[in-house]
């Protein structure tokens, strides 16, 4: 891996839950997750929907404050401090690029607004260059820039959001499901205009997704969370080719890949049941209840990530 | 064909809307047979949906089917009447949907809702209605039905609801099962169980199943045959292989290229130029034509013919003619 950008340290999200007569309990969303992105790289995270990926991403961006942990970016600690001047480096775009736009602004305001407010235009011509040379990087018009959110379609939406989030020139970029909105043939463009973006300023990303295939496809490394732990992270083709951890192999052999001699002829290991709710997580590894392979040790003791030779990291007793 | 089970013939659906005539579905037809899972395939707003809907005539208010028949084992559904077509409905077809969070009532236990499908369509009624929806249940896979069905939808996860709506379809053993993107709305490990159910399912009962999806992998893993549609319009249609292997329609070839898939991982992804069209304001000939880069003069004016590529493979593109044209005069 090249230079470490980012790194995450024993990252804990809790979001306290009601449970009548004034108790509340933890649900943890986030619990003790730590990684690393290099500079310029680009991390996947994978996992089903509530398994705590997005409000990871968020927790680092300090979206939300954290329970516990750290997250250094470069080195330096991220406080509430220090935020407005760490959000000149981290930027997000958001999944839904139809409610993270403000309807009453023009794409020149959304994409002008974090220029406004870290400073970094002296006069009004120097934003308006900024501005257009954004939307250009992003492949929009120079005419588009009066007008509002609703007059583009999800692709060019997204578009906008992705110039908002390079406007400060950040070096990291967490991408929170960019592309699951989007047409089958738009995602191609966002996702090639995602390279050419890396290729062209060395920005870095966290691409949280729950598509696979994208993922596999625009990621180095791929992480694989599930109720809020990282099970797996290692380099793509590594864990496409090798999964170690039952939930990743199982979570690989489940998509439907499009080519039918190719998907029909695999072995599709399918998983019983539900994911469990994150406020009645099994004891020891969140996974356990729905492995094959699960043993007396798993019930016990939570297993915590263990390297297995090329950088190749997995969070299982059994294997 | 006398074994054709369901055979749509040239049908056109259109919603009027105050921004005008929109032709959501512009002279579609195939033929279902028994047995046969068929795929359909399209971006939103190709009018995949709308086809499904209009055969089972269930369109929102201000759609109409304007043109075309629908015969169902030789008899055309337009001249049955309301009463008829209620039977049609879950007796010789059902249909699951997207969403079974919104396509199950709140306010009614699982055992109530589907109680009410047999007691419809059956002459089960009390304890042996119970006993039918306890092993409709069971069918699909969802343990101690008997606690189930004393449930609230609310309390079951989106999975479980979409067996719930599975066991509901087919409470009658209907012909032809239409799915309309039953797994969208699913998480992949979820989507790997509720597609090997339908598998098994239809292995074991022999019916027909229409599946719409916008996901190549799914109809890739589960259909015989595969209609692409765009614009209202289907572009190619095939088996699954030739669909895959060997496209003809120059929309299906860039929407193969535009997906990740296991062989293209490292190369870059080809997109497909533009945004999907408006259907307020189709062009006159070919609706691809204004994303197409190999697209032709002629490709403007009028609307391509269906050709045949082979004998379980057809397309509609001008460059097909093209092609041929230049074989025989040997170029």
């Amino acid at each position: 891996m090249s230079e470490t950008l980012v790194e995450v340290k024993n990252l804990k999200q809790y979001f306290p839950v009601k449970a009548g007569f004034g108790k509340t309990i933890p649900l943890k969303a986030v619990d003790d997750i730590s990684f690393e992105v290099g500079k310029g790289e680009t991390l996947g995270l994978v996992g089903e929907s509530g398994c705590g990926k997005t409000t990871a991403g968020r927790s680092m961006l300090r979206l939300y404050t954290p329970t516990a942990g750290e997250v250094l970016f470069d080195g330096v600690p991220v406080t509430d401090k220090n935020i407005m001047h760490m959000r000149k480096q981290m930027q997000m775009v958001f999944q839904d690029p139809y409610s993270s736009l403000d309807p009453r602004m023009t794409v020149e305001d959304i994409i002008g607004e974090p220029l406004d407010v870290h400073h970094l235009c002296s006069n009004r011509k120097e934003r308006r260059e900024k501005i257009l040379e954004l939307m250009n990087y992003v492949g929009l018009n120079a005419e588009h820039a009066r007008r509002y959110a609703h007059e583009f379609s999800g692709g060019q939406r997204q578009r906008i959001g992705i110039a908002r989030a390079l406007a400060v020139d950040p070096q990291f970029i967490v991408c929170d499901e960019p592309v699951s909105a989007l047409d089958v043939s738009i995602q191609a463009q966002v996702i090639n205009m995602f390279e050419e973006l890396q290729d062209k300023l060395g920005v870095a990303y966290l691409f949280i997704a729950h598509d696979l295939l994208v993922v596999h496809h625009i990621s180095k490394r791929i992480a694989v969370m599930y109720l809020g732990k990282i099970v797996e992270i290692a380099d793509s083709d590594e864990l496409n080719r090798h999964p170690i951890h039952p939930y990743t192999e199982s979570l690989l052999s489940a998509v439907p890949i499009p080519d039918p001699d190719v998907t029909r002829a695999r072995q599709r290991i399918i998983l019983e049941g539900d994911v469990p709710s994150p406020l009645k997580r099994p004891t020891g590894c969140p996974f356990r209840t729905r492995c094959r392979h699960a043993a007396e040790q798993c019930a016990q003791e939570c297993p915590s990530l263990t390297d297995r030779g090329g950088d190749h990291q997995v969070a299982c007793w059994v294997r | 064909m006398s074994e054709c089970l369901l055979s749509v013939q040239d049908l056109h659906t259109s919603f009027f809307t105050d921004a005008g005539e929109v032709q959501a579905v512009n002279g579609v037809s195939f033929d279902l047979n028994p047995g046969e899972i068929l795929g359909i395939v399209g971006e939103s707003g190709s009018g995949k949906s709308v086809t499904a809907y209009s055969i089972m005539q269930i369109l929102a208010g201000t759609g109409r089917i304007t043109g075309g028949r629908i015969l169902f084992k030789g008899q055309d559904l337009s001249k049955w009447s309301e009463k008829q077509m209620q039977g049609f409905r879950g007796k010789n077809c059902s249909m699951i949907f997207q969403d079974p969070m919104t396509s199950l009532n709140p306010v009614f236990t699982i055992g109530d809702q589907m109680r009410e499908a047999v007691v419809l369509h059956t002459d089960r009624r009390g304890a042996a209605a119970d006993a039918r929806v306890k092993e409709l249940l069971e069918l699909v896979g969802i343990n101690e039905p008997e606690k189930r069905m004393k449930q609230y939808p609310f309390e079951h996860s989106g999975g479980m609801r979409q067996r719930v709506m599975i066991a509901m379809a087919l409470a009658c053993e209907p012909d032809i099962l239409i799915a309309d993107e039953p797994t969208t709305a699913l998480d992949v490990t979820i989507q790997a169980q509720i597609l090997e159910l339908m598998q098994s399912l239809q292995k074991k009962m022999g019916m027909a199943v229409i599946l719409v999806t916008h996901d190549l992998g799914v109809i890739a893993d589960m259909c015989d045959n595969i209609i692409v549609m765009y614009g209202g319009r289907i572009c190619e249609r095939g088996t699954a292989r030739e669909i895959f292997y060997n496209p003809k329609h120059e929309y299906t070839k860039g929407l193969l290229r535009s997906i990740p898939n296991v062989n293209n991982m490292k190369k870059k992804l080809v997109p497909i130029a533009g945004t999907p069209i408006n259907m307020l304001n189709l062009p006159k000939g070919c609706a691809f034509c204004p994303r197409c880069d190999s697209a032709m003069k002629i490709c403007l004016a009028q609307v391509p013919e269906e050709i045949m590529i082979s004998e379980d493979h057809k397309a509609s593109c001008w460059m097909n003619v093209r092609a041929a044209y230049e074989e025989v005069i040997g170029k």
